[in-house]
């Protein structure tokens, strides 16, 4: 609380001070776009639509209203009618309104029944949120991997000036064929996201435990942006989607050689567990995959937020009991927030962050974790 | 209609007690009705404060002055707060101030029960406001709670969100029972069903709607309650729960409570436009039947605010068809509005003024919440600005306008004074514009894309979002203007009134003295 009462006099003082945000594109966007896939430009059809159709009837029933505001005045020298009820009148603005409605409804139906058929997909890409990044998985490929924010903290933390996709670029994009009917399978690991690409007109939920669905089929190539749209904790706003659409000899191209990549890190992996790491050089992978990884919690200084995040900083855990240390960090801890890293790090960036963690921010154990203590604990040794 | 009996001289055969004892003990309707208009106003003026520190954190992109935890305990207890604290209470208010008056009864059926459930109302908003202040915070789940967010992954202060919120709701019961007890029992001879002020009526619908669907919320809060720390598996997955589950209850008590929030609005504009057009109101029958048409709707129309969870497809045509059908008895109701004003004689007074206002800012709305039940359509406004956009054109340019256009036209009747007009006057156009530039342009945000509930947002929002905080503060400080005639009014300042007040008002309550003696119809009057 203190806290945050130096935070608003602070800023009331620097309000003025920012003030460079013009040059992006789409500054004053108004409308929906209309996306780029054949399904949003129903979707947008049916906005404008539905848009017109509004400001018709505000058109009509503000127009009498206001007449009525002008001409039927005390002022003008009106004197009040005495009708109070027309049967005729009631029930035509009773069914014309229904008449209209019947209108918005066929065209709607049709769409939405379009929308929700993701049969006959030519890719499966499994979606997976959690606090707060996507993890993408294509289904019939051997490729997985996970997508965080990319925006410096101190661009978010107005240090560094905004660059132009600020909060919309990640890491790692996911990256689809072109011209293909590709099917999202969509879930989440903890609680519930959205997974939102507005040009492509999908949003669907990720809800733990059960898997929805969507598609799309992109056609132009190009790098299309959305955000996590369902409140999902205190990162809420900094988890986004990119969508690289790639035309499909590229993509293929795009996927073999990430394939190889991730499989190349795997025997890198085993090789690992023969050899030792140098303090410095757990300390700085630890570091950065500390930034990425876990300070969105325990924030970057370690302390956490208190009754919310625990502190690593000066705690029993990262002081003293390193088994339990490691095996919280690869397994997670059920029923709280606290993510099971194994398998989203590998495990030289899981040996990295559990010695960054004994060292820093004054906790200086000397320990140094490395490769193979974290594979013992893997494997249940 | 009736004859008015003078009552005004009875006060002084019981021995009221004086000072802070007089509102802690009281059983007046009048009096519980002034408590909660207080109460509710005090709540409206927190819960602004809290937007306000919304809109200043999002007057730029970048985080400024909250951090994003603190930024969702905003939001969620700004919801909170306006819902159960601001705008339910004032309906209840002006409920117990008028209902007696309008029907010819001396007091509420329930009078002691009246007392209680106004002052366990404090200790709700008590608990749930001393919440933020705990190690952690207060909830930060939104006002919409959605589990797991709210079980497994929320702070230790959810015990205290979950009491106060069945404290809430106990307090809205009793009310609730209250109010149609005494509808149902207490009307003078005369006042049959079809003559009963439109006030009247629709307080009695919202009065069933609140008991139908506040014990769901309190099921709801109390499943999360044990979700949380009594280890069962309602919304869990892992243990055979569905987390979309919780989302059906909540929003089956969520969409009927959005209709408790507004057709006791569509009760005073009733009264309201009929008196400044000097005209009966248009289809009083019609106007009935479409408030039960729309409160029986709004059972089926729960899963609208669903569409992106991942329903079968029929069940999605479904919500959209019965959601859309809303729109005709909501039609109709502007329609006779506004058949009233044609060929009325209008004057604008300042109650006109907000119910105007009412009338065009509800329907903008309305329309809006005809576009959001195209479900393809709400895959892209879900969870966006746009969302926001329209709630509040209901909410506040809606309800809460409705609250202030009643509380303008009653309010002379209560103090015996006429307000401060020329300030009720800015108060109003104040409140218009910068109403109007704070919620206008998120629909623009929305469409382009800006989420919901977020601290921080992309650089292509930044020029709407420093309008809309620019109008956040407008409107907030524009409330303050209101503070003021209130108080000015209380202290009985200004020009006395006649008892009928203004020329064209009809009804039993403009035929007692005014200002309205203590007591009032302790013999009841005939209604012809």
């Amino acid at each position: 609380m203190k806290n945050t009462l130096y935070g608003v006099l602070g800023s009331l003082l620097s309000v003025t001070a920012f003030a460079d945000s013009g040059a992006q594109k789409d500054q004053y966007q108004l409308n929906l776009s209309k996306g780029v896939t054949d399904i949003s430009g129903q979707v947008y059809d049916l906005h404008m639509l539905m848009f017109y159709i509004c400001v018709a009837i505000a058109l009509v029933v503000f127009g009498v209203m206001f007449y009525a505001m002008y001409f039927h005045r005390k002022s003008r020298g009106a004197k009040p009618a005495h009708f109070h009820e027309s049967v005729k009148v009631e029930i035509a603005w009773t069914v014309v309104p229904f008449i209209i409605l019947i209108f918005m409804a066929v065209p709607a139906a049709k769409t939405l029944i379009a929308m929700e058929d993701s049969s006959k997909a030519d890719v499966t890409v499994l979606v997976t949120g959690s606090q707060w990044k996507w993890h993408y998985k294509y289904m019939d490929r051997d490729l997985s991997y996970y997508s965080l924010l990319a925006t410096q903290p101190e661009q978010i933390q107005n240090k560094f000036a905004k660059g132009e996709n600020y909060l919309l670029e990640v890491d790692r994009p996911l990256v689809i064929p072109t011209g293909k009917k590709v099917r999202f399978l969509i879930t989440s690991d903890d609680v519930i996201h959205s997974w939102w690409v507005p040009d492509f007109a999908v949003k669907k939920d990720a809800n733990p435990g059960f898997i929805n669905e969507a598609w799309t089929r992109v056609d132009q190539p190009g790098i299309y942006r959305g955000q996590c749209a369902e409140l999902c904790g205190k990162d809420h706003g900094f988890m986004p989607v990119v969508v690289i659409a790639k035309d499909p000899a590229e993509y293929e191209a795009w996927v073999s050689e990430q394939e190889a990549i991730q499989r190349k890190a795997k025997e890198e992996e085993q090789k690992l567990l023969a050899m030792n790491m140098s303090m410095e050089e757990l300390m700085s992978v630890g570091e950065r995959v500390y930034n990425t990884s876990c300070a969105a919690c325990h924030m970057p200084n370690g302390e956490g937020l208190p009754g919310v995040f625990p502190a690593l900083k000066g705690s029993d855990m990262a002081l003293n009991d390193m088994p339990a240390h490691i095996d919280i960090v690869v397994n997670g801890k059920s029923g709280t927030a606290m993510q099971a890293f194994g398998k989203q790090l590998s495990l030289k960036e899981l040996a990295a962050v559990i010695t960054y963690e004994r060292n820093a921010w004054g906790n200086n154990t000397g320990d140094t974790v490395q490769a193979k203590d974290v594979n013992a604990v893997m494997n249940g040794q | 209609m009736s004859t008015a009996t003078e009552h005004a001289h009875d006060d002084h055969h019981h021995h009221m007690p004086t000072g802070i004892k007089r509102w802690i003990f009281t059983t007046n309707h009048k009096d519980i009705g002034t408590l909660y208009l207080w109460f509710a106003f005090i709540m409206f003026l927190v819960g602004g404060a809290m937007a306000m520190v919304i809109r200043a954190e999002l007057f730029q992109p970048g985080l400024q002055i909250v951090e994003p935890n603190f930024f969702n305990q905003m939001t969620t207890v700004h919801g909170l707060i306006m819902v159960f604290g601001a705008v339910m209470p004032a309906f209840t208010g002006l409920a117990n101030w008028l209902v007696p008056m309008m029907i010819g009864a001396p007091d509420m059926a329930l009078p002691r029960m009246n007392n209680w459930s106004f002052w366990i109302l404090p200790f709700a908003f008590i608990i749930l406001l001393a919440s933020l202040f705990m190690e952690g915070g207060g909830p930060a789940f939104g006002w919409t709670f959605y589990a797991p967010l709210s079980t497994t992954y929320s702070g230790d202060s959810t015990a205290l969100f979950v009491f106060s919120v069945h404290i809430m709701g106990i307090s809205s019961i009793m009310g609730a029972i209250n109010v149609i007890v005494t509808i149902w029992n207490m009307r003078a001879p005369g006042m049959t069903w079809m003559k009963m002020p439109l006030f009247v009526w629709t307080w009695l619908i919202t009065a069933f709607l609140l008991i139908a669907v506040m014990p769901v919320l309190a099921g709801a809060v109390t499943m999360v309650l044990t979700d949380k720390f009594f280890g069962t598996s309602f919304f869990d997955a892992a243990g055979g729960g569905d987390p979309v589950m919780f989302q059906h209850i909540f929003w089956f008590f969520g969409h009927p409570e959005v209709y408790i929030m507004i057709l006791p609005a569509f009760g005073i504009i009733s009264q309201i436009v009929p008196t400044f057009s000097r005209k009966k109101l248009f289809g009083y029958a019609s106007m009935v039947y479409a408030t039960t048409s729309i409160a029986l709707l709004s059972f089926i129309v729960w899963a609208h605010h669903m569409f992106t969870t991942g329903m079968p497809v029929a069940a999605e045509l479904f919500f959209m068809i019965a959601t859309m059908l809303i729109s005709v008895p909501t039609g109709v109701k502007v329609f006779n509005w506004v058949a009233t004003m044609w060929r009325g004689s209008l004057t604008f007074e300042v109650p006109m003024l907000f119910a105007l206002a009412f009338i065009v800012l509800f329907t903008i709305g309305g329309l809006s919440g005809l576009m959001l039940a195209i479900t393809p359509v709400d895959f892209q406004y879900h969870d966006t600005y746009f969302v926001v956009a329209h709630f509040h054109y209901v909410l506040v340019s809606g309800a809460v306008f409705s609250i202030m256009a009643a509380v303008y036209y009653w309010l002379p009747k209560w103090t015996g004074k006429m307000f401060d007009v020329t300030l009720a006057k800015w108060h109003f156009w104040c409140s218009l514009i910068s109403v109007n530039v704070l919620f206008f342009p998120m629909h623009f945000i929305g469409l382009a894309g800006m989420p919901r509930r977020i601290p921080d947002y992309a650089l292509q929002f930044a020029d709407f979002n420093k309008w809309i905080s620019i109008g956040g503060f407008a409107f907030g400080l524009s409330q303050l203007i209101f503070l003021a005639v209130v108080i000015k009014a209380c202290r009985k300042q200004g020009e006395p009134v006649s008892d009928q007040v203004w020329e064209g008002a009809e009804g039993l309550e403009w035929e007692i003295p005014s200002p309205a003696p203590y007591h009032t119809f302790e013999t009841p009057p005939v209604v012809k």
